[in-house]
């Protein structure tokens, strides 16, 4: 089996890479459609355990607003769009001239907003992922969930728990004007990914 | 602050006995069921992620992650500690649909899933279920009083209730 927790330096930096082509292209569309300049963080590449992800979003009961895409095709994996609320109402505020009254109850006009920023993120992350690694990579309808940050993100983690207790992230923080609106762009390619997204690349693979 | 609080993660179970409470926070498509032996107070606590064991690939076998392995493990745990396997009884949350689409794919009905998993597995031990709050949309976080076998379940959308 393809030891897809043991990478190489080279093979995590080029998952650096993937993070940045993708959530580059994302906070490029983001930028556009903000008329707002975006600063992006470098990715983070790490293996962690389960417990720990949800800390990354604010603890496992942190209501987070979150875009989720299913991949299928040569590389499966899955994609979250991750925002605080404050994030979320200020992308409204910014994008849709919605003024958030109570950030509990959303109502339908706010969501519907939500999704579709979400995605046009999520979906531009994808579009890049499959053109630099010219794989076929096609998209579930992406969808929207607010809720606690490990109810949301245990999702995305079914596929690695067949594996271990642990799953790769890879992790791009996105910002506008210092931290006014802040957010996750996650990708969480499938275990047997890693192979094909490697091959694809050209990069080597360990034995 | 709750004295002698036991927090349990993703993939993991936990037993207790006397005054404490069993905790497990951001429950999405995964379940938590909680075992009680209310003569012993003695219980256990499971946050489960997936149905069977039998898909598990590669390395060594986390008991507390699958349906078919955590029950009987609980049982076992609670029974070193004095409980009685005839006396236990079960409540259990989760198992939620959290993301709305794509319903007829296997992966995303994951939730209905474990709870059907959950539910055989009780039942092939003959432990009654008596209260349960599963499925919908939702997240839940679920704590369970030994001292009373109160499962409280708490959700954004939905707030407190007791089980």
């Amino acid at each position: 089996m393809f030891p897809y927790n043991k990478f190489a330096e080279f093979q995590m930096d080029v998952l650096k890479e993937v993070g940045n082509i993708g959530a580059g292209n994302a906070a490029t569309s983001l930028s556009k459609m903000m008329n707002k300049v975006i600063d992006m963080q470098v990715p983070k590449v790490e293996m962690l355990d389960f417990e720990e992800i949800p800390e990354k979003l604010g603890g496992s009961e942190n209501v987070v607003i979150a875009v989720f895409l299913r991949f299928e095709g040569e590389a499966p994996g899955n994609i979250f769009f991750v925002l605080q609320k404050e994030s979320a109402n200020r992308l409204l505020k910014n994008l849709a001239g919605i003024e958030v009254q109570d950030a509990n109850v959303y109502t339908e006009m706010e969501l519907s907003a939500l999704n579709e920023i979400g995605n046009i993120l999520a979906g531009s992350y994808l579009t890049s992922l499959a053109d630099f690694t010219s794989l076929n990579l096609t998209p579930s309808v992406p969808s929207l969930a607010i809720d606690m940050a490990g109810a949301v993100i245990s999702y995305g983690l079914i596929q690695f728990g067949q594996m271990g207790d642990q799953a790769l992230l890879i992790d791009t923080v996105f910002m506008e004007g210092q931290d006014a609106v802040e957010g996750h762009f996650l990708l969480i390619p499938d275990p047997e990914s890693f192979h094909t997204i490697f091959r694809a690349l050209g990069v080597p693979l360990n034995d | 602050m709750i004295e002698n609080l036991v927090k349990i993660g993703i993939a993991d179970l936990n037993v207790v006995a006397g005054s404490g409470v069993l905790r497990t926070s951001g429950l999405g498509s995964c379940v938590g069921v909680s075992l009680y032996d209310s003569n012993s107070q003695i219980a256990g606590m499971a946050h489960i992620m997936l149905p069977s064991s039998e898909i598990a690939r590669g390395g060594a076998l986390n008991l507390a992650k699958y349906a078919d392995t955590a029950i009987p493990e609980l049982v076992e745990q609670m029974s070193k500690l004095g409980a009685s396997n005839k006396r236990l009884t079960a409540k259990m949350a989760g198992g939620a649909q959290m993301f709305a689409y794509c319903a007829n794919s296997d992966t995303m009905r994951i939730g209905a899933r474990n709870v059907e998993a959950t539910k055989n597995q009780l039942n092939k031990l003959s432990i009654p279920i008596l209260a349960e709050d599963t499925g919908g949309n939702f997240g839940r976080t679920i704590e369970f009083y030994c001292e009373s076998g109160v499962l409280l379940v708490r959700s954004v959308q939905q707030g407190d209730k007791e089980l």
